[in-house]
């Protein structure tokens, strides 16, 4: 949770014992130089005199004599000295003696309210991506026995969860997921209906989604998409020979002939939501830039979002050190042309900058890494919930049933666990306010405990985060009403 | 804040703090006007005990109560536990305006 209270932010104006830095991440943008505060979450720019403050106390071992000695001879005044050290005391930017330890971030309160359901209509797919997380080599899902597709009546059931576990939201989501979630198309249209109504009866809206490997769309689908508002994201890798790669049908057949002129279609009709592409990367496919240039300025996509494959860590398909380090260099250049773009005002379709730059407008100090049992929860075909999507039909992670509700015990457990305080590696780590670990389902596949910190990507999510405050940083001096756009962005 | 400028919301939030704790000592600070708080002047019942026999009732905290009646007002013995039975209460306050909250509670 957000909460920011006096006693975890301030009441530290000691300066009895020696100085120290506080827990920040110094970065300079625009010519300028700022803190990220990671008790907080918090930017701020600092003076010059600041700088050269904490130049000294992270030189070590000064007392509060000894500062005001160095400041003033550095020409500052000692009144000017003593307000500045007061200033950074009180915010913690530096810490004196004993200072209480910083409290985490509060945990959300027990049956947080639901934000969001992932229906997946079917665990049934007409693809056979190797890497897939739900059927590939490191899947957690035991289907087996139970329904492929989910009925109305289950369907239904979901709707009304949601409804009543929504309590004090206007807005609710539904996504749609799968297996590929065409091969249940008949049960969109009657959730739509049925969702829309009982919604209006209770005074709240609620909007749609779904995500597809964009195979079976069809005219009559994609006018009703577009009737309906209902978002759209296609898993796809890029371009045919990066999509031929992996994403195939049982025979080995590549799918991209096949969705290429679907696609077109969707993008060129479907213009009341925003239609996305969601890229994996994996051993081979790191060629972000390119993959970019295709989907956005070839197929038209509005964004595209990038994110290595989850894997157990030795699968052939898994991005050694290399390849992240080619990921990382597309990342760069495609920030390079977001910070362009946003400094001319202009939209970006680069997914993993404007998310990055909404988190941090608001400046979240996340206790969990994303909204999985909390605000958001996956639905299996048979109605078993699950934490998201990724645990769907996964009997290690059923969290109830939307006949009987939410398992308030097995919610309490994860969440537990998943709480960032609860992961020792991220207590020192200046990016966990944004981070807090990372995905549990990646965790889970990696090291066999959703409360694992994703080690394996510390050094990149520093690196990345470290990027994006740049960019925060530039266009807070250049063009700062631009980043209002991002504001509303993730309704954090 | 003078030395730090928030840049997002979460660091706008702090200054928020800070101003109302800054503010929240505004009585104490110079050069603006000192009134004192809550005291009527030499008759403030402030530091004594609320209708119940407590403290929790008082017209204002009793650590403000104290605090101003001892030392701004000119009717020092408006304390009387200062002089009577606590009298290292201040002990720990080397400059009130930078110590004050190292100050000892008195409860009557």
């Amino acid at each position: 949770m957000n909460v920011l209270t006096k006693t975890s932010v301030f009441l530290q104006t000691s300066s009895a014992g020696i100085y120290r830095p506080g827990d920040y991440h110094a970065f300079e943008a625009a010519g300028r130089p700022y803190l990220y505060l990671a008790s907080a979450g918090a930017v701020f720019e600092i003076e010059s005199g600041v700088r050269a403050l904490l130049n000294h106390v992270e030189g070590g071992g000064l007392s509060h004599e000894g500062l005001l000695a160095a400041l003033v001879g550095e020409g500052q005044s000692l009144a000017d000295a003593e307000e500045m050290i007061h200033e950074l005391l009180q915010v913690r930017v530096i810490e004196n003696g004993e200072a209480p330890p910083l409290a985490s971030p509060e945990a959300p309160p027990a049956e947080f309210p639901l934000q969001a359901l992932v229906l997946n209509v079917t665990n049934q797919c007409n693809l056979a991506c190797t890497y897939c997380y739900e059927f590939g080599a490191d899947k957690i899902a035991t289907p087996q026995g139970k329904p492929k597709y989910m009925t109305k009546e289950t369907a239904r059931a979901s709707v009304d969860l949601l409804l009543n576990e929504s309590a004090g939201r206007n807005a609710v989501h539904i996504t749609f997921f799968g297996g590929e979630t065409l091969m249940n198309f008949p049960l969109l249209r009657d959730v739509l209906d049925y969702a829309n109504a009982k919604a209006a009866t209770l005074g709240k809206t609620i909007t749609f989604s779904l995500t597809t490997n964009a195979t079976l769309l069809t005219d009559p689908i994609i006018d009703f998409l577009s009737e309906n508002e209902v978002g759209v994201t296609v898993s796809i890798d890029g371009p045919a020979e990066i999509q031929d790669r992996h994403r195939v049908y049982r025979s080995g057949k590549g799918s991209y002939a096949v969705i290429e002129p679907k696609l077109r279609r969707l993008i060129a009709t479907h213009k009341t939501r925003a239609v996305t592409a969601r890229v994996t990367l994996t051993e081979g496919v790191t060629d972000v830039v390119g993959i970019y240039r295709h989907l956005k300025d070839d197929l038209g996509f509005h964004e595209i979002g990038f994110a290595p494959v989850t894997n157990s860590g030795d699968r052939d398909y898994a991005i050694d050190g290399g390849g992240m380090d080619a990921v990382l260099a597309g990342f760069h250049a495609l920030a390079d042309e977001w910070l362009d773009h946003a400094l001319r005002g202009e939209l970006h379709g680069f997914t993993n900058v404007s998310e990055t730059i909404g988190e941090l407008i608001q400046g979240v100090n996340k206790s969990h890494p994303c909204g999985a049992a909390l605000g958001l929860m996956g639905v299996s075909p048979s109605g078993d919930l699950s934490p998201c999507h990724r645990f769907t039909d996964a009997d290690t992670h059923t969290m109830g049933h939307v006949s009987s509700g939410i398992d308030r015990a097995s919610q309490k457990d994860f969440l537990d666990r998943g709480h960032v305080e609860a992961k020792y590696d991220c207590q020192s780590c200046w990016a966990r306010p944004l981070c807090a670990g990372g995905c549990h389902h990646e965790a889970f596949v990696r090291y066999g405990d959703t409360g694992h910190a994703n080690l394996h990507y510390c050094d990149w999510i520093r690196e990345w985060t470290d990027r994006c405050l740049h960019i925060y940083g530039e266009v807070a001096v250049r063009n700062p009403a631009f980043l209002e756009h991002f504001a509303a962005r993730k309704g954090l | 804040m003078k030395h730090l400028k928030p840049i997002n919301r979460k660091a706008r939030r702090i200054d928020d703090l800070v101003a109302s704790m800054d503010e929240d000592v505004v009585a104490l600070a110079q050069p603006r006007p000192h009134v004192p708080m809550g005291c009527s002047l030499s008759f403030s019942p402030g530091w004594e005990v609320d209708a119940s026999g407590g403290t929790a009732g008082l017209c204002q905290p009793v650590e403000r109560d104290i605090y101003d009646c001892y030392v701004t007002c000119f009717w020092p013995v408006q304390v009387p536990d200062h002089v009577n039975y606590s009298a290292d209460w201040a002990s720990n306050c080397a400059a009130a305006t930078k110590d004050w909250r190292s100050l000892d509670l008195v409860f009557p």
